[in-house]
């Protein structure tokens, strides 16, 4: 019953390919369950009026002045990071998130303190968005001891217990499963230990080249399984590094583009396209997933379309992206964007707009100075936290645990 | 892929006279109660009770892996406690183990204390990149801020003719990692109060059980028992050489024990348990009395626990020797199917006796 019927309709939505992209509609296996459909605000052009005009004018000024800020934040943290990075303040693998600030301001300012982000290597900003200050970021990646991760995790890896951040994964998708299982905890607290009222998100962060590894799909089919309150955002921005999108995937059947959104309902989820350079309709999509997922009506998958102004990271030449794609891009630049809505909508002021930048600016820089005078980790730390209970480190020659030696607080202790 | 052999599923789970070694093999019952009527179990009932029991006692324990609900666990560890726990507490997961062990991480990381079962520690080969970075990491990349307080169990080793994949040993594999324990159970006893033990401690545990020692039969101790993670266990007292083994090994230590006793032979047989970390202090003090040094695995010789527990030694205890730390180990081959030749890769009690008879004899023609 199920499969020729619902065969037939794929190949008609998939031939019209502009009303797939505005509709991503599940259906159910078996022939006695009605289909689950659900609206998708699913759009790349601007054009497009009804569910987003709505969500542009029901924001309120506060909120707007908040997202705007968050992305002003976010564009001059990662701008002031280039600038230290060839200074030689921080080392390594940087990789900047310069103009997909809508995505991360759009979602994780919607969020509570109690809901969890999980990210990728390029996490520094939803990491200051989900409220961890700019200042312990910024001392992580100088490598101090002031650092959120003590200097321990570098750029790659930022992590907040405090603001519900789970990472910071260098290996893209091995981050998603961690998301999932923060979700599953949510769903356990209220299904297995009674907390009636429990009803805390995770959104996972990941990009395009994401979405061709194997653990991508096994927690998208975890998620939809468990009806777990996880939220999979992926942000195309068109590049792995070097690899553009359309040579890494396969186009979904019947049309021009790899889509991934499409993804969602094979999988048992809805799958929402949105502007990833517009925040006001990230937000607005956004709104609907958590809402979803605080139900228990399970997990969404959004694709927002996006594009990163730096390279894949400090170190990359860029030298692949051509400049008219790069300058069609800037001129959709979501900061540029929200101002001139706010302005226009009345929603703030060319004075309350100014005082954001400045206020910006002086945290960035407040940032700097704090990482800069901190101090460098203590040679402790290269045990330290290893193990939770130290006991791991086993017993020595002479009885006593490795932990209790006197090497280990100097970190010259043998512990193998 | 992992092809689920119909074989894999009769060792051990449905048909017991199928499953059940052979005499003087892994259905020798080698811990026996002492002088009170206790009640004899098989192993995959002391791992059972354990997690049973540290369910009951922590809400936040539950367990996750393929068929461990509803099916009972492919070696009925879980049998039956998905009625008593729910779905949710013993959770049936797809065929996804990396999905579902960075999951699990997830779930730790935020508060829970997940038992994640592969249903043969070789499927973990899939998990490795979330076992590695994630398991063994995270605590450490985060500053301290989370910890991962998981238990990672299942069955592994050689098998009765179960085929090269079925048949692995990773605890060679993982012992490399950073920040994780591995631990591998022998008897009813230590099996139940190891995996106690593990389930309640914060550090990510990988926890090997043998796929021929679930019918073992044994006595658990009494009562909340919980065996320290970190110590080796001394299995037979003895003056000539140390034996250093682990998991389904020290049965065939024993067997060769037996014929060694006959020969005049005083091994001391020392159970690793902690095969990362090692226990030193039992290690150093048997090798110091004995002066001489026999490792039996069952892992490949390269690269295996005795690999790093051999260098060990004679690193710190060189000048304790009398004789160059001697290794038993699996050839470094896959396994095979046939019978004879599964039995030619995997150590044999006879190669036991003679490696103590040629360590000992070398040893006294020189005194």
């Amino acid at each position: 019953m199920g499969a020729p019927s619902s065969g037939s309709r794929t190949m008609m939505a998939s031939m019209t390919s502009q009303a797939s992209a505005r509709r991503a509609s599940v259906r159910a296996a078996g022939p006695q369950r009605a289909a689950l459909r659900v609206r998708a605000v699913a759009t790349t052009a601007k054009k497009d009026v009804a569910p987003s005009a709505t969500g542009k004018s029901a924001i309120t000024p506060e909120a707007a002045k908040d997202v705007y800020y968050d992305m002003v934040l976010g564009r001059e943290f990662e701008e002031m990071c280039a600038q230290m990075y060839y200074r030689g303040k921080m080392f390594g693998f940087v990789h900047l998130y310069s103009g997909q600030e809508a995505v991360s301001s759009g979602v994780i300012r919607l969020l509570r303190p109690d809901d969890h982000v999980c990210s990728t290597y390029r996490d520094h900003v939803h990491a200051l968005s989900k409220g961890v200050p700019a200042r312990e970021i910024m001392a992580e990646l100088f490598g101090k001891a002031t650092g959120c991760c003590r200097g321990q995790g570098g750029s790659m890896h930022i992590f907040s217990a405090k603001h519900g951040v789970l990472g910071g994964y260098a290996f893209i998708g091995e981050g998603i499963p961690v998301g999932v299982g923060a979700a599953f905890k949510s769903a356990y607290r209220r299904q297995v230990l009674g907390e009636e009222s429990s009803d805390s998100v995770t959104v996972s962060f990941f990009g395009d080249g994401t979405c061709n590894v194997g653990q991508f799909y096994e927690s998208l089919n975890m998620a939809a399984l468990y009806k777990l309150p996880h939220i999979f955002v992926v942000e195309n921005n068109k590049w792995a590094i070097g690899m553009n999108h359309p040579r890494a995937t396969a186009r979904t059947l019947g049309d021009e583009d790899p889509f991934i959104y499409k993804k969602g309902p094979a999988f048992g989820m809805p799958g929402v396209l949105v502007d990833g350079m517009d925040v006001l309709k990230v937000r607005e999509v956004a709104q609907e997933a958590i809402a979803r997922a605080r139900r228990g009506d399970g997990p969404t998958l959004i694709e927002a379309e996006t594009y990163r102004f730096r390279g894949h990271s400090l170190a990359d030449p860029d030298e692949l992206r051509s400049k008219e794609e790069k300058a069609k891009y800037a001129a959709r630049d979501p900061i540029p964007q929200l101002k001139e809505y706010m302005l226009k909508s009345g929603l703030a002021t060319e004075a309350e707009i100014k005082e954001i930048h400045d206020k910006v600016t002086a945290e960035v820089e407040d940032s700097v100075k704090f990482a800069d005078e901190s101090p460098k980790p203590d040679m402790s730390q290269l045990l330290e936290n290893v193990f939770a209970d130290p006991r791991g480190f086993g017993i020595a020659p002479d009885g006593r645990y490795r932990y209790e030696m006197p090497g280990f607080t100097t970190g010259t202790a043998q512990v193998s | 892929m992992q092809v689920r052999s119909s074989s894999m599923r009769a060792s051990g789970v449905r048909a017991a006279p199928r499953a059940a070694p052979a005499t003087g093999r892994a259905a020798r019952r080698v811990s026996v109660a002492a002088a009170k009527e206790k009640k004899e179990i098989m192993m995959w009932e002391a791992l059972r009770e354990a997690t049973d029991e540290e369910m009951e006692r922590d809400p936040t324990v539950c367990v996750m892996g393929e068929d461990v609900g509803h099916y009972g666990g492919s070696y009925k560890v879980t049998y039956g406690l998905y009625k008593k726990y729910g779905d949710m507490r013993v959770l049936d997961t797809p065929i996804c183990e990396n999905g579902f062990m960075g999951m699990g991480v997830g779930a730790a990381m935020t508060g829970l204390r997940p038992i994640v079962e592969g249903m043969n520690m070789g499927f973990l080969l899939l998990a490795f990149n979330q076992i590695s970075n994630n398991c063994g990491m995270l605590h450490y990349t985060s500053g301290g801020q989370f910890k991962v307080p998981m238990v990672i169990r299942g069955p592994g080793g050689v098998g009765r003719q179960l085929g090269a994949e079925h048949s692995q040993r990773l605890e060679s594999y993982f012992q490399s990692i950073p920040g994780v324990q591995l631990v591998a159970v022998s008897t009813v006893a230590n099996a139940k109060a190891l995996l106690k033990s593990a389930i309640r401690s914060d550090n990510p545990i990988i926890f090997f059980e043998h796929v021929l020692l679930y019918n073992v039969k044994g006595t658990v101790h009494d009562g909340d028992y919980c065996q320290p993670l970190e110590k080796a266990e001394l299995v037979r007292e003895g003056t000539d050489v140390s034996i250093f083994t682990y998991s389904r090994m020290r049965y065939v230590v024993m067997q060769a024990v037996a014929e060694l006793e006959k020969r005049g032979y005083n091994p001391e047989v020392i159970d690793l348990i902690s095969l990362k970390p090692f226990d030193m202090e039992t290690i150093s003090n048997s090798i110091k009395k004995t002066r001489k040094a026999l490792i039996v695995e069952e892992c490949m010789k390269t690269g295996g626990i005795g690999a790093s527990l051999s260098a060990v030694i004679s690193e710190s205890l060189f000048d304790e020797l009398d004789h160059q730390v001697m290794r038993l180990s699996s050839q470094d081959v896959p396994t095979a199917y046939a019978y004879e030749l599964e039995a030619a890769t995997i150590v044999q009690p006879e190669q036991v006796v003679n490696a103590v008879e040629a360590m000992c004899s070398k040893v006294a023609a020189r005194a």
